[in-house]
């Protein structure tokens, strides 16, 4: 019998569907592999299995979740805990103040009674069992074959054992029957990623299941018994491993969209480079949390659209974030013969540099300001753009930049009842356009533009596209894209780098096969898995 | 119906529950004999006091330093300036607009070392600035004592050293602005006949007409800065930092930029006060203004990154209103003193609602 079963799983966020009609299954003792892009609804489906609160309160999912033939409702984490299921998230949640023992045993400390417990018959008051909690956090870390002093403190660990720690964590608690690993070899080296899938073999031939989710493939290849791809929230394929290869599992996972269309050759001929290099990137490392650059070597012509590809937390973002200076960054950054001064965002814009970030509400835009600020703020401070002389000193004109903004609100379609409107009460598409405006506002030569369709509807996405497309053609503006869905760099961008771990695994032409774009983002070398 | 609710709702439910309770206020004064025009007079007299020392708490909420629990370094630095001034004995308008350019730039100085504390604790200043505002009141307590002030009308009787407690400004420049145009020691004066007890009685109202002035100048200028490029860039810091920083402004010269110009407005806030008070308290003074003037703006709609100078003017006015006409009309109705503990509740009930919307946001 199957120990966890799904039976047509859905689940919708106030009616944008993200999880269709899921159903697998997997037996105990096996390991289940789940691949598939950010956003393709990996997590919205672990988080359902794991009882997440955020599935409860946003009117729970369809379907059912059988574990061990019994229909399951979880309302929150501790119901799936005590059913067996345990769960290592990408994020640590560890304390590291605290030493291993106490962060493996942590709300679950064997105890010894004393003279006061045993007056009041309070089992809270019973003092900690120290010898116990290391004994037995010492047997799950062991059971892992690490080398780790279960009296270490957690703070002074290397990142890859606080990963290994989560696991001890989970298998220490005594009835665990499933173990969902999230991402778990994405923080490790090489070696303790090979360390890590021993201990999952182990842990499965001792009866414990687990749902492995990685974006290597080659880990999943590994260590997998069942390959489950999804796309969209739809499962695309669920089969043995036997059954499938690297190859087949890439392109599943990046297949066409079917709302973007490829560009013609033709099409991709023109924005192909041309022009003379307009910039420059000499061994660039940018700090940027989550999605650090180690030594970058990019080069960009004038007039074409450069995509810029790969897989969340392999270091996308920290390219147009250091050439704006954003994040700490070290390294060269020649803009038109002349070098970009790094961190130093003033510099680069008035150098001609614009960006549209990717974090719109926390970067990109001023919420509780009228659009108009948001259109002309930049292009006020940078180029004086939007002030009037008054007596001795200048101060904002404001006819001027409801003006200019109320020119974008026409070009670009933006939604709202004028230029005054606030900020925040625009839809995410209306946003993004105001974003756009911005830096088309201060006519840039180079626009730098970070995920432009992340969170809008399709759409506002074509109008984003087609906005980006148009600015390019009519004022030959060099523009850099970078997105994590690979077809809609596909559909707008003449050339595309894939970023991995930090570096740029290839420079490919947006005509490229799926495939190869989708080994390249899984950390494939192409020589490798040209067979 | 709806557009009443609608009306109400941009209007704050705090400050038309004041607003009502102050008309009814005015409304029933007679019935106690109190005097409706004395009230107002009152009223007005103490609106042109306080109303600068509201507005320095602008800059520095614009700029998303928070509410400036640190307004006693102003307060201090307007004192110091002023007892510079005593020392050489400059009387009259020149003394005390001199005192004001002095305040302004101690002030400057003393924001400077403020800012440059703010800078690195950004998030908690509330907290730091409250601490820093204390500590400057008692270290400034000792130099009223060390300072070498020989000024027989400034320094103590007996000792021969040491600022006095209380100076009196009778001798310098008491209501110079407060009078102005009007005849000095007089000032702008209508005469009103007000039927109270059963009789018509001639009342006074003084207007002060050179400190308003003043006030509107002042409030004029911050509007300006606040449509100039920096001021701009200024309120973007307070709405958005990090959107600011992408945009190429420096966030931390921006807050150094706004604890200067709060540090400095909040000296010459002082001068004013004591213009139109008559005595200057070297050593009491600066505690009590923290609380009821963070009130003020909050009352006047402020939030916590944003004022205006509309919510400057609405909000030292109610302040003020609320605390003019307690006392006397309250206290005549139930031979009760009210009006301190209604004030209690009014400055602290304020200022925690503002704290507690903070928290609700930060939550989100």
């Amino acid at each position: 019998m199957a120990l966890l079963e799904a039976r047509n799983v859905g689940k919708d966020f106030s009616g944008n569907v993200v999880l269709k009609d899921i159903s697998f299954s997997l037996e105990a003792g096996k390991v289940l592999g789940l691949c598939g892009e950010n956003g393709a609804g990996k997590s919205t489906l672990m988080n359902i299995i794991f009882g997440m609160p955020v599935i409860h309160e946003t009117g729970g999912y369809e379907g059912e979740i059988v574990i061990d033939g019994e229909v399951v409702h979880f309302k929150n984490t501790s119901d799936a805990l005590e059913a067996g299921i345990g769960m290592v998230h990408q994020e640590f949640s560890l304390i590291p103040g605290f030493t291993a023992a106490e962060n493996v045993m942590i709300n679950r400390e064997p105890t010894k009674s004393n003279v006061i417990s045993q007056i009041t018959r309070q089992k809270k008051l019973e003092h900690v069992d120290t010898k116990a909690m290391l004994d037995s956090s010492q047997e799950s870390v062991d059971k892992l074959e690490i080398e780790l002093d279960a009296r270490t403190l957690v703070g002074e660990l290397p990142v890859g054992y606080k990963q290994f720690l989560e696991i001890a964590r989970e298998i220490n608690k005594e009835n665990v029957k499933l173990l969902i690993l999230d991402e778990p070899t994405a923080v490790l080296t090489e070696s303790e990623a090979e360390l890590l899938l021993t201990a999952m073999r182990k842990l499965s031939a001792e009866g414990i299941s687990i749902i492995f989710i990685s974006h290597r493939l080659r880990e999943v290849m590994d260590v997998c018994d069942q390959i489950v791809v999804m796309r969209d929230g739809l499962i695309v394929a669920d089969k043995a491993k036997k059954d499938i290869t690297i190859p087949e599992i890439a392109t599943l996972m990046t297949g066409r969209n079917v709302d973007m269309e490829v560009q013609s050759d033709a099409e991709v001929e023109a924005y192909m480079p041309k022009g003379d290099v307009i910039l420059e990137i000499k061994d660039l490392f940018v700090d940027m949390p989550g999605e650090a650059i180690d030594g970058v070597d990019l080069t960009v012509h004038e007039g074409e659209i450069f995509g810029i590809a790969g897989l969340a937390g392999q270091g996308k973002l920290g390219i147009p974030n250091g050439i704006m200076g954003i994040y700490p960054t070290l390294g060269k950054i020649i803009f038109q013969g002349k070098e970009v001064p790094l961190n130093n965002p003033k510099a680069a814009q008035e150098m001609g540099i614009s960006f549209v970030s990717e974090d719109r509400r926390g970067v990109g835009l001023l919420l509780d300001e009228p659009i108009s600020w948001n259109i002309c703020f930049n292009a006020m401070q940078i180029q004086d753009v939007g002030l009037k002389k008054f007596l001795f000193f200048k101060i904002r004109d404001e006819k001027k930049m409801t003006e200019i903004s109320q020119r974008y609100i026409d070009e670009l379609k933006i939604k709202c009842t004028g230029p005054d409107q606030l900020v925040r009460n625009l839809s995410g598409g209306n946003q993004q356009k105001v974003c756009l405006a911005k830096a088309f506002c201060m006519h840039p030569k180079l626009l730098l533009v970070s995920e432009p369709t992340r969170g809008i509807d399709v759409g506002a996405k074509e109008l984003v596209l087609e906005a980006l497309k148009k600015y390019n053609r009519d004022n030959g503006t060099t523009i850099i894209i970078v997105s994590s869905e690979l077809e809609e760099l596909r559909s707008i961008a003449g050339r595309i780098a894939v970023v991995d771990e930090g570096e740029i695994a290839a420079v490919l032409p947006a005509t490229e096969s799926s495939a190869k774009f989708g080994l390249l983002m899984s950390g494939e070398k192409l020589e490798e898995s040209a067979s | 119906m709806t557009k009443l609710k609608h009306a109400i709702k941009s209007f704050g439910h705090a400050r038309m529950i004041i607003l009502i309770f102050l008309v009814v206020l005015l409304l029933i004064a007679p019935v106690f004999g109190v005097s409706r025009v004395t009230s107002l007079n009152d009223m007005l007299t103490r609106f042109a006091m306080n109303a600068v020392l509201v507005l320095s708490m602008v800059p520095m909420i614009q700029s998303g330093c928070g509410l400036n629990f640190g307004v006693p370094l102003g307060l201090v630095s307007g004192l110091l300036a002023e007892a510079i001034i005593w020392e050489y004995d400059i009387p009259g308008a020149k003394g005390f607009i001199l005192a004001m350019l002095l305040g302004a730039a101690i002030g400057a100085l003393m924001g400077m070392f403020y800012g440059f504390i703010l800078n690195r604790i950004r998030g908690d200043e509330m907290v730091i600035a409250t601490y820093v505002g204390y500590a400057i009141i008692y270290f400034m307590n000792m130099m009223w004592l060390t300072l070498p002030f020989q000024n027989p009308s400034s320094v103590q009787g007996y000792a021969g050293e040491g600022l006095r407690v209380t100076i009196s400004l009778d001798n310098h420049w008491l209501h110079v602005f407060d009078d102005w145009p009007g005849e000095p020691g007089k000032g702008v004066v209508l005469t009103i006949h007000e039927f109270l007890n059963g009789e018509w009685i001639p009342q006074e109202l003084k207007i002060p007409v050179g400190t308003l002035l003043l006030f509107a100048l002042l409030a004029l200028l911050m509007w300006l800065f606040f449509r100039s490029k920096t001021g701009t860039a200024m309120t973007a810091v307070g709405s958005n930092p990090t959107y600011a920083m992408a945009g190429g402004v420096s966030i931390k010269k921006m807050r150094m930029a706004s604890v200067v110009l709060s540090t400095s407005l909040a000296a010459v806030g002082m001068i004013i006060y004591g213009q139109s008070y008559g005595f200057a308290q070297f050593y009491t003074a600066p505690q009590f203004f923290t609380f009821p003037t963070v009130a003020a703006i909050l009352l006047g709609g402020a939030s916590l990154n944003k004022a205006s100078i509309p919510n400057v003017i609405l909000g030292t006015f109610l302040f003020q209103g609320v605390l003019t006409l307690t006392p006397s009309v309250i206290n005549s109705a139930i031979q009760l003193d009210m009006s301190e503990v209604l004030r209690m509740i009014i400055t602290n009930g304020l200022i925690i609602i503002a704290l507690t919307r903070k928290g609700e946001k930060d939550a989100k």
